[in-house]
């Protein structure tokens, strides 16, 4: 979707701040939030995407105001209603005035260090060749789902090349909706700085997406 | 300054953000979607365990160990593993090694991707709009904005984090460092010189 989210090639934001030994977290409830939003994660609910897509529905306004965690914690809040685990009234009130649902998994403090290092690879089999190779051409395809997707639009419409080709990863788009998963090949795809932003661009710059197959289409 | 006494100032002066997120703690835990015993752990986790002191020794063992910098390039994930590094937020790793003719850039514009398990959670200037719109379209402004200049004639490569591929940047071996020990150098390798907004230095030894 074009939400607040899709911020390549905006303007007016002004410089980049650099905080000078920035801490880890900038009060606990920063921490809480993290904690939650992995915590929560884990119940087995919601794909990464859906995730994304529950921060970037806000109101643009706000997706550019609020900070990261602040962000986190409104997409969280979200979820958690719209999957049914809480009601606006219980996340207001911080106690439970409906029954639990029963999640599919509760992460346990013993098995956080595992969990972690683990971690939950998005490569699946390949189920068909793949379409592209390395060096081939292609443009991508120009969309403007209402949807999670991982195509940004200063990368829509744009010649690039195909620099690596990464096996099939689960793609974001169907899952962020809640849908079966499903993968697809994936591509690293580079465009020069001319092609994205016009003939006044640095021509020594280059930029990379990592896109999937269904983004692409040869050029 | 007043001498107006702070020592109450914990139980009912939550500001409103603290307050709503300590009332959705104590929610989830009243109704068993989480343990609080996984909370503390993720917590220690990322502030203790994780960071990029990991990712510095990555960069070193590459400097110091051409095998190594092999294995690294061609397969990320593996490479950082066998240091005991990856997991959540890092599932995929590619290394971009900067060379005197290109220097890389990390940037995710459209969230706030970071290679976690060797650079632990980002600063909030990379999650910030200033950075994610800028990086992909004007990234020699951006390194001006961190005081970096590029020499004459490298180009410049941005990598947008648009999958779960995370990439972590490998600078150039700085000047000065010959026979420096893999620890000496993981000292000098910065948090911002493997997301490609410093250059390491030899002087930045203590």
């Amino acid at each position: 979707m074009n939400g607040g989210q899709d911020l390549g090639g905006q303007m007016g934001f002004g410089p980049v701040r650099p905080e000078e030994d920035e801490p880890i977290f900038h009060g606990d409830w920063e921490k809480r939030v993290l904690a939650l939003n992995i915590a929560a994660g884990a119940m087995g609910h919601w794909t990464i995407d859906e995730s994304r897509h529950a921060r970037e529905s806000l109101p643009p306004a706000d997706y550019l105001s609020f900070s990261y965690y602040r962000i986190w914690l409104e997409g969280l809040s979200n979820l958690l209603v719209a999957h049914g685990f809480a009601t606006p009234a219980e996340l207001e009130a911080g106690a439970p005035a409906t029954p639990p649902l029963q999640p599919r998994r509760v992460l346990k403090g013993a098995d956080v260090p595992a969990v972690l290092r683990r971690g939950f690879p998005y490569e699946r089999p390949a189920q068909a060749p793949a379409r592209f190779a390395v060096g081939d051409g292609v443009r991508t395809v120009v969309m403007h789902p209402p949807h999670h997707t991982r195509l940004p639009r200063y990368a829509r419409g744009k010649r690039g090349t195909i620099e690596r080709v990464s096996g099939c990863h689960v793609f974001p788009d169907t899952g962020a909706q809640g849908q079966p998963e499903t993968a697809q090949w994936l591509y690293t795809v580079v465009f020069t700085g001319p092609e994205l932003w016009g003939r006044d661009a640095d021509a020594t710059s280059s930029v990379s997406i990592e896109a999937w197959e269904s983004y692409l289409e040869p050029g | 300054m007043s001498g107006h006494d702070h020592h109450h100032d914990h139980d009912n002066h939550f500001t409103p953000i603290e307050a709503r997120v300590r009332a959705l703690e104590s929610l989830m835990v009243a109704k068993g979607y989480v343990d609080p015993a996984a909370l503390d752990a993720i917590v220690e986790t990322y502030e203790t365990k994780i960071g990029p002191r990991n990712g510095a020794r990555v960069v070193a063992k590459a400097w110091s160990d051409p095998d190594y910098a092999q294995r690294l390039k061609a397969d990320g994930t593996a490479a950082v593993a066998e240091l005991g590094y990856g997991g959540r937020g890092g599932e995929h790793i590619v290394a971009c090694f900067n060379t005197p003719e290109e220097h890389n850039l990390i940037v995710c514009t459209l969230c706030s991707c970071y290679p976690w398990p060797v650079l632990g959670l980002p600063p909030v200037w990379y999650k910030s709009p200033p950075y994610r719109s800028r990086a992909v379209l004007d990234p020699r402004g951006v390194l001006a904005d961190f005081g970096v200049t590029l020499p004459e004639g490298q180009r410049i490569r941005v990598w947008d984090s648009t999958a779960e591929t995370r990439f972590i940047v490998v600078p150039l071996r700085p000047a000065g460092t010959q026979g420096w020990s893999e620890e000496a150098l993981a000292a000098i390798v910065s948090r911002d010189a493997m997301i490609g907004t410093a250059l390491p230095s030899a002087e930045a030894r203590r």
